[in-house]
């Protein structure tokens, strides 16, 4: 194994992409971690942290490669830690990375699944994209966001659909609508087995409400705020089937039938005022 | 009883006073100067048979290291304890000393529930050996030529269980490498106790005289996640000890707990503690100002918290409004007597025989007021404490915009969940043979609150060298 047996996580950025130029920027980053690219599974995630100074934030793993020992982690320059990782150049090193956090999700055979990525989301949709058609799904993804420039992984996606859809707030690009639109008409056509969805809250809540009356099983990847990650803190706690639950350890996919979305909504906005407060410091 | 000799008076601790302290997170308990200590240490009677000792969860010997006070031989009184606990910096620093050592020295009256004021203050006197050790460089030497340097221990865990573990096994020779799922070590003493309370140059000298000893330290590597005990064992680990902690915290289950600014008592610890929220913006991670802080629990938690909480108001041009709801009374409260002082110097304001029923938030999801129940104290509990029984009827509303819940952690099951051969019992701890802290799985020990539930710094330290000399005689047979 590289770097001996206890190669530990070496943190360094080995590779370097900019998505989305701006508004909002979202970029890839390659980063070495042997131990977690042998262990991560779809739909986990790291805690990382820019520098001993910084927050712990989670991110999604979108890809592995066991091979080379590396992980790649997809963020939008939101607050001010991702738009310090946004600074990260290639050969810098992260001052803390751990994970595989959460749980992975359930991998198998469905039926249809219908997968759906808003956003950023797009990067977290496409492990499981790819897992869910590795087991003989079949795959009608639909991806959207703001306009065209904004829309990420665009190919990867489609190569691991059967089924492609693509929406922009503003028409520039594929139907002009929300990917909610496009749901309501697939299921309307056909049945399907499994919903899978992650983006902006408010796109997960209208997921949820549509295939609810429709009774599709649907699943979604919560973006809670988190501390430690590792079930010690209670901050990412949601309420889901009237149970309060840690979105770090007993997720971060839950039903999102049973999500409180409100909660979940104003509990993200703790710390607006700290955060406008921050970014504005140029730091 | 009729002293034949006098006696020097009880020695009064230096401190660092109130209205000052508030304003910062510097140490409170200034300690003991060496005349001090010299004359606290000759009030100790040398008991021939004395009970101090039992009182220790690590056995210290107690009376030696103060005999050796007595006569200016400080460093001899550094390895005194030192054949016993590896922390004194720490240990005397934050040991519940009343409820241990001194509520056993003969000068506290028997069947007493904490301590009396006469009792030698034994924990200062650590102190001030501990920290003439730090400050002299005084070394422990550990075994050479060992034949146990063949074997390599896998410590998961920087708190006080697995710090002094590895302590342990280190000074016998063998090859210890101490997993951290955190970015720091430490464990509970660095996130979870202030550092008013345990300075972090103390924390950090003691963990890197362990790392002088050969300990190495991998922080950020989660056992249970990255790695599984089973692959331990394959790349060549003999042992394990498990010091998990209990980190996973309790709510009440009342209505609107999950508000804005409802924290349990681990996150705003660890934000504070940890992340030095309280040095926002410089550092990044943000917490919350309250304006009418609540902090529900009766433990040196919740004092932690409380003390947090009005230094945080302090230092933000906020008035100070810092009240600790207990639903018992201030007897009952199991936080250390010192740290109940301290909160009250500080201007911590106590509610007592009050039980928390509901959060009531405004139109943006943030708490604004508590609701609780008044409570009578009724028959003694499972603890031997009375047990408080609420009011019908006696509902009262208070306000608050920042709750703190520190009503106790659970065990955090990370690594139980995927090791199902460790048998939990039913509040998923960890059970183990007491003899030796052998858990279900050969070869992996325990100790600290994953066995057992949440206890004290020291009587984790008491499990962890148990499980230690258990584990060399584990490593022999090998």
């Amino acid at each position: 194994m590289p770097g001996g047996i206890f190669f530990g996580t070496d943190m360094k950025i080995i590779e370097k992409e900019i998505l989305t130029k701006e508004n909002p920027v979202i970029t890839r980053l390659g980063v070495i971690a042997p131990a977690i690219a042998l262990k991560a599974e779809p739909g986990q995630f790291v805690v990382l942290m820019t520098s001993e100074e910084g927050e712990r934030i989670p991110l999604t793993i979108v890809e592995k490669d066991e091979a080379r020992g590396t992980i790649s982690l997809i963020f939008q320059e939101a607050g001010l830690t991702t738009k310090l990782l946004g600074k990260f150049k290639i050969g810098d090193t992260l001052y803390s990375l751990a994970g595989p956090l959460g749980h992975a999700t359930e991998i198998k055979n469905y039926g249809s699944v219908i997968i759906i990525g808003g956003g950023v989301g797009l990067a977290e949709i496409l492990p499981v994209a790819r897992a869910l058609k590795k087991e003989g799904n079949h795959i009608s993804t639909i991806i959207g966001a703001r306009a065209k420039e904004m829309l990420i992984l665009e190919g990867e996606l489609k190569n691991t659909s059967d089924e492609f859809y693509v929406t922009t707030d503003n028409g520039s690009y594929g139907r002009k609508g929300f990917t909610t639109d496009v749901l309501t008409e697939l299921i309307q056509k056909k049945n399907y087995d499994l919903v899978y969805a992650v983006g902006p809250i408010p796109m997960m809540k209208r997921v949820a409400s549509i295939t609810k009356n429709a009774k599709i099983k649907t699943l979604v990847s919560l973006n809670a705020l988190m501390v430690d990650a590792t079930g010690m803190c209670g901050c990412c706690r949601v309420t889901v089937s009237g149970q309060t639950k840690f979105s770090c350890v007993d997720g971060p996919e839950f039903d999102a039938h049973a999500v409180d979305w409100e909660e979940l909504e104003k509990r993200n906005k703790v710390y607006s005022d700290k955060e406008s407060h921050i970014c504005k410091l140029n730091l | 009883m009729e002293a034949k000799k006098p006696r020097p008076e009880i020695q009064q601790v230096r401190e660092f006073e109130a209205a000052k302290r508030v304003c910062g997170f510097d140490e409170v308990v200034l300690g003991f100067t060496q005349e001090q200590a010299d004359k606290e240490a000759l009030r100790c009677l040398q008991c021939k048979n004395p009970a101090c000792i039992s009182g220790c969860p690590v056995g210290i010997d107690i009376k030696k290291f103060i005999y050796q006070v007595t006569q200016k031989d400080y460093k001899g009184a550094y390895f005194t304890i030192r054949e016993k606990n590896d922390f004194p910096s720490i240990c005397g620093r934050i040991c519940p000393a009343e409820y241990q050592c001194r509520k056993a020295c003969i000068l506290t009256k028997k069947g007493s529930s904490f301590a009396a004021p006469e009792a030698i203050n034994v924990h200062f006197l650590e102190r001030f050996v501990g920290d003439y050790g730090m400050n002299n460089d005084l070394e422990v030497s550990s075994e050479e030529s060992s034949n146990l340097a063949k074997f390599k221990v896998a410590v998961v865990g920087s708190g006080p269980a697995g710090i002094c573990c590895a302590g342990e096994l280190a000074r016998r020779g063998v090859k210890v490498v101490v997993f951290e799922g955190l970015h720091k070590t430490g464990g509970v003493l660095r996130y979870g106790i202030p550092p008013f309370r345990l300075p972090r140059n103390i924390l950090d000298f003691e963990i890197d005289y362990l790392k002088k000893m050969g300990v190495e330290f991998i922080p950020n590597f989660i056992i249970g996640k990255v790695k599984t005990l089973d692959e331990l064992f394959k790349e060549g680990f003999s042992a394990i000890f498990l010091g998990l902690g209990a980190g996973t915290p309790s709510f009440l289950g009342a209505q609107g707990e999950n508000l804005c600014n409802i924290y349990s008592a681990n996150e705003f610890l660890t934000r504070v503690n940890l992340m030095s929220a309280y040095k926002f913006p410089e550092f990044h991670t943000p917490v919350n100002i309250g304006r009418h802080v609540v902090v529900i629990g009766g433990g040196n938690t919740a004092m932690d918290a409380a003390r947090v909480a009005l230094r945080l108001q302090k230092m933000n041009g906020v008035a100070s409004d810092t009240t600790i709801f207990y639903r018992r009374t201030e007897v009952e409260m199991p936080a250390r007597r010192l740290e109940i002082e301290h909160a009250k110097e500080e201007g911590v304001k106590f509610r007592f025989l009050v039980k928390p029923e509901e959060f009531i938030g405004d139109e943006k999801g943030f708490v604004k007021k508590i609701r609780c129940l008044k409570c009578e104290l009724g028959e003694p509990d499972s603890s031997g404490r009375r047990s408080p029984v609420p009011i019908g009827g006696s509902d009262f509303e208070s306000d608050c915009d920042l709750a703190v819940i520190a009503v106790g952690l659970k065990a955090n099951q990370i690594l139980t969940k995927v090791t199902p051969q460790l048998k939990t019992d039913k509040y998923g701890d960890l059970v183990v043979n007491p003899e030796t802290m052998e858990t279900s799985v050969g070869g992996v020990f325990a100790g600290g609150d994953i066995v057992g539930g949440e206890g004290t710094v020291i009587e984790a330290m008491g499990m962890a060298k148990k499980a230690s000399s258990a584990i060399i005689n584990y490593l022999k047979k090998k």
